[in-house]
């Protein structure tokens, strides 16, 4: 196989057969490289469970990660209930995928904590809020919700290649992606484990501070990176009205002009701003559908605005 | 603590070791870390912080040192000082970053090698504390890191969290890591309990209260104390420059932390 451009390192040496070569580290021009062992050991080739993935995920129509550089701005909420608002609609299919490996937030916040996972012929059956939601995360696969999944990066991806691989997800609309904040292995594996059968956008998460926005800038540079469409931007966290006296605070304040400066210095679309509400955190403690029970309170209108506006790309795209 | 090591190292030389865990994002471990620091620094102790949340380093900006840089020296690399004094050293992944906004795409083993590189080249010199604020989670970066303090026996962990329940089911999983790796838990906080309107000074608990003191109990170890959210704080932050460095003593949170410090201080049996 002669070497193609990308799989030849940039610092390689010369006549360097590339990584993907059944010469890799095997070459006599390969004699002294710091990557001779690594190449030599290594697999070789195209992954053999690409082809299986892109076999199961030839049903699902949209797939949606949801991202963000900082911890704590919302991602999980927001996968929450954009999943919940996308399945209000009974003929639309939706899954969600939890690859927060060390910290799973799915099952508490879709109520569905202790269930199980099924195993049956055609593969892991994910787990089911009502009929056309279903749910994976590794949080269904502890014994004990407390124990601590410590987990160095190639047994994460090899758990998020299962996810894709031998989940039963079924034909899906929507695939939402719920991920750990950072860059690093979990995000990786996801991008290159979906890229042939085609990532439909992502959506990051942000809160109005530059402490955020500032890791929310890395992850741009990453989608870029790695060539994933960005769907746009939603600030969480914007504004506290106070329910004594119905005033609002700024609890993060947005120094640096929010996400929607940022949005538009980083030219990516901005797609809305959705204030606190103490009830939206109590309602993912409680594992329930907050845009279902709430439908007076200010951050649901919010929501549903930025809900649309997904849902008006998606449609757009296919 | 140092009589397990051979050959004089960098960190034989620190007194004591302390990391800043939480299983969740976004719970405040950058700012606690800040926050100590800075009480330690007030208690007359010289202090180090390392930031080994690589992907997303925010302790350049905690103490309004963005686009400073690391020097080397023939002892190691130079952390990045705060003061004249030199009572208050940082060392960042984001001090080595050409463009703030470049994302750091790496995978596990090169966060480990990142890592260990910290912990054995950086000159933090003859200091006190040395604070390690983490990233969220129990995986490469966590394991790096004990492994590599085994042999200079960590005083201990002190655990951030929030009060809601999806942080406190995050928090577990890290109490839990910690006793899996024998790293002793110095204590609990609970940050952003409550919230005080700046107009009507009713207290409105947005991320619910008192859950971190019930699992602090849950779990037999120390409860350190309650941090509300203060807004005048996370605008000083967030101010540019080192206002906070600088301002944090004024703060109403202050008081608050110097009691924190008193409690890991004696728990790292250095009380004067």
């Amino acid at each position: 196989m002669a070497p193609t451009k990308e799989d030849v390192p940039a610092d390689a040496p010369e006549h360097c057969p590339g990584t993907a070569s059944d010469l890799a580290g095997k070459a006599d021009s390969c004699a002294g490289c710091p990557n001779q062992q690594a190449c030599a050991t290594g697999p070789k080739g195209p992954d053999p469970s690409i082809p299986l993935i892109n076999e199961r995920m030839a049903d699902v129509k949209h797939k949606i990660l949801v991202l963000s550089g900082k911890g704590g701005v919302g991602k999980s909420t927001f996968t929450t209930n954009l999943a919940f608002a996308l399945s209000f609609d009974d003929s639309v299919q939706v899954g969600i995928m939890d690859i927060d490996i060390t910290g799973p937030s799915m099952p508490k916040m879709t109520g569905l904590e202790g269930e199980t996972i099924h195993q049956s012929n055609t593969g892991w059956s994910p787990v089911y809020v009502s009929d056309n939601l279903g749910v994976m995360s590794v949080g269904f696969m502890l014994q004990n919700a407390d124990d601590a999944v410590i987990w160095r990066g190639p047994k994460k991806n090899g758990i998020i290649k299962q996810f894709l691989k031998d989940v039963d997800w079924g034909a899906l609309d929507y695939l939402v992606v719920d991920t750990p904040p950072g860059t690093s292995d979990e995000h990786l594996s996801a991008v290159q484990y979906l890229k042939e059968s085609g990532i439909t956008g992502a959506v990051l998460v942000t809160t109005p501070q530059e402490m955020s926005l500032q890791d929310v800038r890395k992850e741009i540079s990453f989608c870029r990176k790695v060539g994933v469409p960005i769907i746009g931007v939603v600030e969480n966290m914007a504004g506290f009205v106070c329910p004594g006296c119905h005033k609002e605070s700024v609890i993060f304040a947005p120094n640096t002009g929010g996400a929607r400066k940022m949005a538009e210095d980083m030219k990516i679309p901005f797609l809305g701003s959705i204030p606190l509400d103490p009830r939206i955190g109590k309602s993912c403690d409680l594992g329930e559908s907050f845009l279902d029970i709430y439908t007076d309170s200010p951050a649901h209108k919010a929501y549903m605005d930025v809900i649309d506006k997904i849902r008006s790309y998606v449609d757009g795209r296919s | 603590m140092t009589e397990s090591v051979d050959q004089p190292t960098h960190l034989s030389k620190v007194k004591h070791i302390v990391l800043v865990l939480s299983g969740k994002g976004g719970v405040g471990k950058s700012t606690v870390t800040t926050e100590l620091a800075l009480s330690l620094v007030e208690e007359g102790k010289r202090v180090g912080v390392l930031d080994i949340d690589l992907t997303g380093p925010s302790v350049p900006r905690m103490f309004g040192l963005e686009n400073h840089q690391v020097h080397q020296a023939s002892t190691g690399w130079v952390p990045v000082y705060t003061n004249e004094s030199k009572s208050l050293a940082v060392m960042s992944l984001g001090f080595l970053l050409q463009n703030k906004d470049d994302a750091v795409v790496w995978r596990g083993p090169k966060k480990t090698a990142m890592i260990k590189q910290f912990l054995e080249d950086v000159a933090w010199g003859d200091i006190d504390y040395l604070l390690i604020d983490t990233p969220p989670g129990t995986s490469d970066e966590h394991i790096a890191v004990v492994e590599n303090l085994r042999d200079y026996n960590p005083d201990g962990a002190v655990i951030v969290t929030t009060p809601q329940a999806v942080a406190l089911a995050d928090v577990r999983k890290e109490l839990n890591f910690c006793h899996k790796t024998k790293i002793p838990i110095l204590g609990v906080v609970e940050n952003m309990s409550g919230f005080i309107c700046p107009y009507c000074t009713e207290c409105s608990d947005i991320f619910s209260k008192g859950g971190g003191e019930a699992m602090a109990k849950e779990f037999n170890v120390d409860f350190l104390g309650r941090v509300p959210i203060d807004p005048t704080l996370t605008a000083l932050i967030e101010a540019e420059g080192g206002t906070f460095s600088t301002r944090f003593t004024q703060s109403g949170i202050y008081p608050i932390f110097k009691d924190i410090t008193k409690m890991v201080m004696s728990k790292c049996g250095d009380i004067s």
